[in-house]
């Protein structure tokens, strides 16, 4: 059984005057499982944040359903269930931290559920220690970098204790580094301590590691796989304006030419692997 | 170019008053206020002067930076003085046409000035010990009871919280803006006021938009951290009062104590223009 | 000649606080007229710091910079005219954005440089153009504008003052892909329109090597290397140490190159694609190990 499943999901966002285009889902289908990593890939308008949001109930599907380990997420009293169990990081790292001091901005989500004190306390301890902040507990938010700012956010969801964290691009505002401090977290919380992960990124080697990944465009699900399965398409992803690794294309463009090279390669060290056999010296 | 900008000038340190229940302490600095006023002779100011030097020396603040805090309020402090040179009866010292100081008025004006100054110094204490997230917390808990008259208490402290985070968010942000706008030649350094004024166009609407954007931001944040207003919530840090605290209400209660009989036993300082 | 130079360029943030920090230390380089000039760097390496150093939004704490042969600094009450000659494009520029209308918002720029109102109008809508902003737009409120056209109309703004150089930090920051792209190329279609230089300032490897003629390394506020793309970017290993990468497809081939094979580093995947098809074996014959 999933653990979230989205079924025939349509959503339009009330019109305004002069909006850009509205992020419009037509009808998406989606299943995920306990402790996957999924990453939802595609442009900007092709509907995966809005997506994302339906996940936790920010907004509700105008037609079709979504399920939350069980739960309806159109039901008004699971609302505050459905937000523990699901958590959502958004993408500027700012704009998501309450309080003046870290530790307090963690305790925020438990203080809202009602959590007991002393257990709200270890909590946080475990959350902050868990995205390796627990040395900054004192400090204040503004003091930060932005790969920091969002793994506080990110301890802030931990406390609340989830089944799964939705993340809406949340490297895009990010250095190199700060990038790489906030995948190798997400990683770690799949990997360690078993949370599903929805990752949503328009950044195709974000989407490598994960394991499945899902391409939206224009509001539906383009095509979804296994990582390999999926950057193996290239054909379909450039007539798309996708981007894929400069790796994948290479081994794709060499392949096309006769060449005999796997049929999808992710990264770099793949390609030199795929590469040697077939070099002179 | 972040600012090391605490509101009220918070210096964190390990003092006996640092240590203090921010409640207990924001109640006292009210009592100290209202006994300010209850002192009536110069016996009981000097009661109230002395409590406040042992708190500021107690405080571990150097004194520095209590002067500095005073610096801002010299000329009201002159100001008042002067004033009530003029307001007094008794012997007159000197007269020029309508204009008389007397003796009296000496004394009222040495009296309301040292009031001020006590003022002033009191609720720096308290400033320069006590966090904004403290102080926010502290007031917070006093105006519970003030729920019973449908005062929304939980969502102004909510408020403030947010508000003094983001004190120093936008402070870099309006940095950031000048910078954008200087580089396509914005001139925010000469001119008359009307000038200077127009020329800040540029730097409030932006941020003024950006800051609508930080609070949809924000908001939706916090309800994705289910946040539902007040009830039900519980807070992390308890404020718990000590010992040290009945110690320094005790002692304050002591020295009010005094003040009241100094009050009742010597005649009153203020003289009143006759 | 060079049309930006410094000589000894230094910036020390809190100068003679206990604060005290020198982001820039001692930077001496010169931009060449009309070329388009990378800058990379860790950040805190001081790039931002540097860049602001030569539109004179900050001073020097010691050193100078020379804009076409003259200290900018010589006559400090003329400084704001030294930022109509070296445009300056922040990161997430839209924020910027104020006026009532995207073109009198465009307008600010030229407005401030004392031309009358004709050749004001004529340069913003010109500018326009090269942001690749529709006219339709022009007469809408700012904020009616998607975030990639608010973009575009805070980029003109700047294109608007003419300048003869043109800085940008992380233009594209944000941005999706497509859309980092579609801004890069309008930015070069710009630049071989005008034939003004250009400074990029970006994370990006990718875009780095695929648009820069030169590229300049900062790393902890010193200048570590300036040279052509092709030659920064061979030097692999070293700008690992400094925390930075290479493009995905130079770095398969340096791997590639540092195990003895007799390819040459590139910057670019077609690139990549030509160097290795004289070189690789085709057929079952030799089907890999």
């Amino acid at each position: 059984m999933s653990y979230i499943s989205a079924q025939n999901v349509t959503f339009a966002y009330e019109s305004n005057e002069g909006e850009e285009k509205d992020e419009v889902l037509h009808g998406v289908s989606l299943d995920i499982k306990k402790g996957e990593f999924i990453a939802l890939l595609g442009h900007n308008g092709s509907g995966k944040s809005t997506l994302a949001k339906h996940l936790n109930a920010l907004l509700l599907p105008c037609g079709g359903k979504v399920y939350v380990d069980g739960l309806d997420t159109m039901d008004e009293a699971l609302k505050i269930e459905i937000r523990r169990r699901v958590g959502l990081v958004l993408q500027n790292p700012d704009n998501q931290l309450v309080a003046s001091i870290v530790e307090e901005d963690v305790a925020f989500g438990p203080e809202n559920l009602g959590i007991a004190p002393p257990e709200i306390r270890k909590r946080v301890d475990d959350a902050l220690k868990a995205v390796e902040m627990y040395d900054y507990r004192l400090s204040a938010p503004y003091k930060l970098s932005g790969g920091q700012k969002q793994r506080i956010a990110i301890a802030g969801i931990i406390a609340m204790e989830p089944d799964c964290i939705v993340l809406d691009e949340p490297t895009a505002m990010l250095d190199p580094r700060g990038r790489d401090e906030v995948l190798h977290t997400i990683h770690k919380l799949n990997k360690e301590n078993g949370i599903t992960i929805v990752l949503i990124t328009h950044y195709m080697d974000e989407a490598v590691g994960a394991d499945r990944v899902v391409i939206m465009d224009e509001g539906k699900i383009l095509t979804q796989g296994t990582p390999r399965e999926v950057f193996s398409q290239v054909e379909l992803l450039k007539q798309h304006e996708l981007d894929v690794p400069q790796a994948t294309e290479l081994a794709w463009r060499l392949r096309k030419e006769g060449y005999d090279l796997p049929e999808c390669v992710l990264n770099s060290d793949e390609c030199v692997a795929a590469l040697e056999p077939l070099l002179n010296r | 170019m972040a600012r090391d900008i605490t509101l009220g000038q918070y210096i964190p340190g390990h003092s006996l008053i640092h240590r203090m229940d921010p409640r207990v302490k924001i109640a006292l600095t009210f009592v100290f206020i209202i006994f300010i006023f209850v002192a009536s002779n110069f016996e009981g100011l000097l009661i109230m002067v002395a409590l406040m030097f042992a708190i500021l020396l107690l405080s571990g603040v150097p004194l520095k930076q209590y002067f500095k805090s005073l610096k801002a309020i010299l000329f009201i402090v002159l100001f008042t003085g002067v004033l009530n040179l003029f307001y007094g009866s008794g012997h007159v010292i000197w007269q020029w046409r309508f204009m008389q100081v007397t003796d009296g008025g000496i004394c009222n004006a040495l009296f309301v000035s040292i009031r001020i100054v006590s003022l002033i110094l009191y609720s720096s204490v308290l400033t320069f010990t006590t966090s904004p997230t403290d102080l926010t917390d502290a007031l917070e808990r006093i105006m519970k009871p003030l729920k019973a008259l449908h005062v929304k208490v939980h969502e102004i402290a909510m408020m403030m919280t947010i508000a003094l985070r983001f004190v120093p968010t936008l402070l870099e942000e309006t940095d950031k803006i000048m910078n954008a706008q200087k580089a396509r030649g914005a001139d925010l350094e000469s001119g008359g006021v009307t000038q200077r004024i127009h020329a800040m166009i540029p730097i409030l609407i932006p941020l003024f938009v950006s800051s609508f954007r930080r609070a949809y931001d924000l908001a939706m944040a916090m309800e994705c951290r289910c946040y539902h207003g007040g009830e039900g919530r519980t807070k992390m840090k308890q404020l718990h009062m000590t010992n040290l605290d009945s110690a320094a209400i005790a002692c304050t209660a002591v020295f009010c104590a005094a003040v009241i009989f100094c009050a009742a036993k010597f005649p009153a300082a203020l003289h009143e223009l006759r | 000649m060079f049309v930006i130079e410094t000589k000894n360029l230094t910036y020390t943030y809190g100068a003679g606080t206990p604060f005290e920090k020198t982001a820039v230390d001692n930077v001496s380089i010169g931009v060449k007229k009309g070329e388009f000039l990378g800058i990379i760097g860790h950040t805190g390496s001081g790039k931002s710091t540097f860049i602001q150093t030569l539109n004179g939004l900050l001073r020097p704490t010691k050193g100078t910079v020379l804009l076409n042969g003259k200290d900018i600094w010589e006559e400090p009450k003329k400084i704001r005219s030294v930022r109509f000659q070296v445009g300056m494009v922040f990161q997430y520029p839209e924020h910027q954005l104020f006026e009532e209308t995207v073109l009198k918002d465009i307008c600010f720029g030229p407005g401030n440089m004392g031309l009358d109102k004709q050749e004001v109008e004529k340069r913003a809508r010109l500018a326009a153009q090269f942001a690749g902003l529709p006219e339709e737009l022009l007469d809408k409120s700012p904020f009616e504008l998607s975030g990639g056209q608010k973009r575009r109309a805070a980029i003109a703004g700047v294109i608007a003052m003419d300048p003869d150089v043109l800085i940008l930090d992380e233009p594209t920051a944000g941005l999706d892909p497509q859309g980092r792209d579609r801004l890069l190329e309008q930015i070069s279609d710009y630049r071989k329109k005008r034939g003004n230089t250009i400074l990029l300032v970006s994370h990006s490897m990718e875009d780095i090597a695929r648009f820069a003629d030169r590229v300049l390394v900062m790393n902890a506020g010193k200048a570590v290397m300036l040279d052509t793309t092709a030659n920064v970017f061979s030097h692999g290993r070293e700008l690992e140490s400094m925390g930075l990468r290479v493009p995905q497809v130079t770095g398969i081939l340096l791997t590639l190159q540092e195990k003895g094979y007799p390819v040459h580093p590139v910057l670019t995947v077609d690139e990549a694609v030509k160097e290795l098809r004289p070189l690789l074996k085709k057929g079952d014959a030799h089907r890999g190990a």
